[in-house]
């Protein structure tokens, strides 16, 4: 394989990337893996030198790093120091490296010995507060999604390589559901998160009639409150509406906003 | 013979999630042979407590990014048993085809990107598409149409999106079905093609006696529910599940391990394959003959030859339900939930082998307990001890470092484990 890309008749270096993970499902990495039609294509925009999960070569020396996962025991917090000084650029792959994800629904409970106990018993076990990369090291770019969309990755990835500017779109999932002529599943009885939730995913829920948890994390401008009268005018409980915005830990300041009110109500 | 080698693989490749392998021996003495899994766990069984029903397929489907979609099918079959719903003929054949693919997907994304490297000597698939071009173009031809199909039926190939409890959001296109069953008949060529090559590859004559756990076949090679079955001669129903997993904690492990009637069984293709060879299509009995591959067979290197069979099953069953769904019109995708205070529980064959959910609401619906016992977590006692006869085996053949390191690697990832799941 040649070191170099050339793109227009314009030479590029070819970037040494990285794949890592922390806690995590992986399925961020395995979209990487997805693209079959174009994944070798892919391959050969970047070198691929650490990939856990699909090669045994592995090397310390990378431009780029994709670490996965979010942050939830002490050895992680050093494995990402570690990764952050080897590499040039470090991306946040999928919403648990950004928010947390998923994983960090345990931390709302304010009680790890309480979690630990549901699970493991009384066999002790290593675990702590999950945190996203970003309250680690300094992130200097994030790809948001649960899972991440394969096509973004790919085009953010071809951008990097060609230093182009990376932005992300800053309107909610409702203009691309309403561009994608979708049926606005509140008229179907459903709740939604796509008012809020930063778009970029081609609205892939909501064009499958499944309504959006918000696993992008909140638009530009997020109208929670609004959302929260919509939601009520549909009959449907502010529980739903915080199942959906704590779900991926992309919403938190808003999820304490709404935990704070409705506790001084209580 | 005085042989001694020390080897530590620390966070073994190509497999998904982090485990590490030690050995060793010092003057043909066996000292010591692990398997340790040190992934950080994520406590799906507490995140769930307090939550609406509705949450605990949505999030579960996220503890494997490999086998989200077995995960989301077993925990909405434990809500729906926990309600008393049962589903529909045409959402279980819908359900039971987004399953095959996700199996397709997953035996060709191990049989390929993570098994093959090792028997052609190389360190991933990448220098493959170079040496072996049409072979990797074959892998990813199967791979792109088990995604397909499941972004066709399932909304997503990873975290679907139309699955629900009591359906489906949204039905597939007749068309789509039709145009998926060309291809699919075409796949039974390349998957002929597979075995050809996988015939070239010398697996390790490796073998320790163990017991294999599976669903239990009636009529047919079971994937959703049923009772279970050991080859030790157990048969238990689906809800006496925990008689069959004895989950217990070692201490170089953060996922817990199973026992039943000795001290490790195994799940997954190899189990499967051996516990319903009958119930295997002509076609895919005709693959096993082809590898001498017959119950019950207990060398741990065959499980990949398993999943190849598992393909062509898979391959021909979903032609079968297609046609069944093209013969038929399609009814309301999804029905009414009413939820109640219960608990159910869940039992479906995902790709690395039989996977429990197991779930306790109170009368609004929400989660009191949740437990769930994965494929991996199950079969990580039977790779320890595997490494251990392994390892004994070799003290006294004399093979050098090298080999036995790759002989314990191949065997770890013939059982494909997905570690970050096991320790969900
Ligand atoms: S963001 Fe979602 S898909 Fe990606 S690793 Fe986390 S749980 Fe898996
Ligand atoms: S379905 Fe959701 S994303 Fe689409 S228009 Fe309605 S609220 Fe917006
Ligand atoms: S629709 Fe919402 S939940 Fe679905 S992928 Fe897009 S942002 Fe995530």
């Amino acid at each position: 394989m040649s070191d170099t890309l050339t793109y227009l008749g314009v030479k590029f270096p070819k970037p040494r990337v990285a794949f890592f993970e922390l806690t995590s499902c992986e399925g961020c990495q395995l979209q990487v893996l997805n693209n079959e039609a174009t994944l070798l294509d892919f391959l050969s925009l970047v070198e691929i030198v650490t990939f856990r999960e699909a090669m045994s070569e592995r090397s310390d020396s990378y431009d780029i790093a994709f670490v996965e996962g979010s942050i939830s025991r002490k050895d992680e917090e050093d494995r990402l120091k570690e990764i952050r000084n080897n590499c040039k650029i470090l991306v946040a792959l999928g919403s648990c490296a950004c928010f947390g994800g998923v994983n960090q629904l345990k931390n709302r409970f304010n009680d790890l010995n309480w979690v630990k106990k549901e699970v493991y018993g009384d066999f002790p076990i290593d675990t702590q507060e999950v945190k996203p990369l970003a309250d680690v090291v300094q992130i200097d770019l994030e790809i948001f999604g649960c899972p991440i969309k394969k096509e973004e990755v790919e085009m953010i990835v071809t951008n990097l390589v060609l230093g182009k500017s990376i932005t992300h779109p800053p309107y909610p999932v409702c203009m691309e559901c309403k561009a994608n002529e979708n049926i606005c599943l509140f008229e179907l009885g459903e709740p939604c998160l796509g008012p809020v939730t930063r778009a970029g995913c081609d609205s892939w829920c909501t064009n499958h009639k499944r309504g959006c948890w918000g696993c992008r994390g909140p638009a530009e401008v997020a109208n929670v409150e609004q959302l929260e009268e919509i939601m009520k005018e549909h009959g449907f409980s502010t529980e739903t509406l915080l199942d959906r915005l704590e779900c991926f830990g992309g919403f938190q300041s808003q999820v304490s906003d709404i935990k704070n009110r409705t506790k001084e109500i209580d | 013979m005085k042989f001694t080698c020390d080897i530590n693989v620390k966070h073994l490749t190509r497999v998904e999630g982090h485990g590490n392998i030690s050995i060793k021996i010092t003057n043909g003495k066996l000292e010591e042979a692990r398997w340790e899994v040190v992934e950080t766990p994520r406590f799906f069984e507490a995140m769930l407590v307090g939550k609406h029903w509705e949450n605990a397929a949505y999030i579960c489907g996220r503890i494997c990014g490999i086998c989200s979609i077995g995960h989301t099918l077993a925990s909405i079959r434990a809500v729906e048993n926990a309600f008393d719903i049962v589903p529909s003929k045409q959402t279980d054949d819908l359900r039971l085809l987004l399953k095959h693919m996700e199996t397709l997907q997953s035996h060709i994304l191990h049989l390929y990107f993570l098994a093959a490297p090792d028997y052609l000597q190389v360190g991933s698939v990448l220098p493959l598409a170079k040496t072996h071009p049409e072979e990797v173009q074959r892998a990813l031809r199967l791979k792109l149409l088990a995604n397909d199909m499941c972004d066709c039926v399932g909304g997503r190939r990873m975290h679907p999106t139309r699955t629900i409890v009591g359906g489906f959001t949204m039905l597939p296109e007749k068309e789509e079905l039709e145009r998926f069953r060309n291809r699919l008949t075409d796949a039974l060529a390349d998957l002929t093609a597979a075995a050809d090559l996988f015939q070239s590859f010398t697996f390790p004559g490796f073998v320790r006696e163990t017991e294999f756990v599976s669903l239990r076949g009636k009529d047919n090679y079971p994937f959703i529910g049923g009772d279970l079955i050991s080859s030790d001669g157990l048969i238990r129903q689906e809800d006496q599940y925990l008689e069959m997993t004895n989950e217990f904690c070692v201490e170089h492990s953060t996922s817990k391990w199973s026992k039943l009637s000795r001290k490790s069984f195994a799940v997954g293709a190899l189990a499967r394959v051996n516990n319903n060879f009958k119930h295997l299509c002509p076609e895919a009995q005709e693959v096993a003959d082809f590898f001498r591959l017959s119950p019950i067979n207990h060398n741990p290197y065959m499980a990949n030859i398993a999943q190849l069979v598992e393909c062509v099953h898979v391959v021909k069953d979903s032609i079968t339900i297609i046609d069944t769904l093209l013969g038929n019109t399609w009814e309301a995708p999804r029905q009414a939930v009413e939820e109640k205070e219960g608990s159910g529980t869940a039992a479906v064959e995902v790709p690395r082998g039989i996977l429990y959910h197991y779930y306790e609401f109170d009368q609004n619906g929400r989660v009191q307990k949740a437990d769930c016992v994965i494929p991996t977590s199950q079969n990580h006692a039977n790779i320890y001890h595997d490494i251990e006869e392994l390892a004994t085996q070799c003290a006294q053949s004399g093979k050098n470092d090298k080999e036995i390191e790759l002989l314990a690697e191949m065997l770890v990832r013939a059982y494909d484990p997905c570690i970050s799941c096991s320790v969900h």
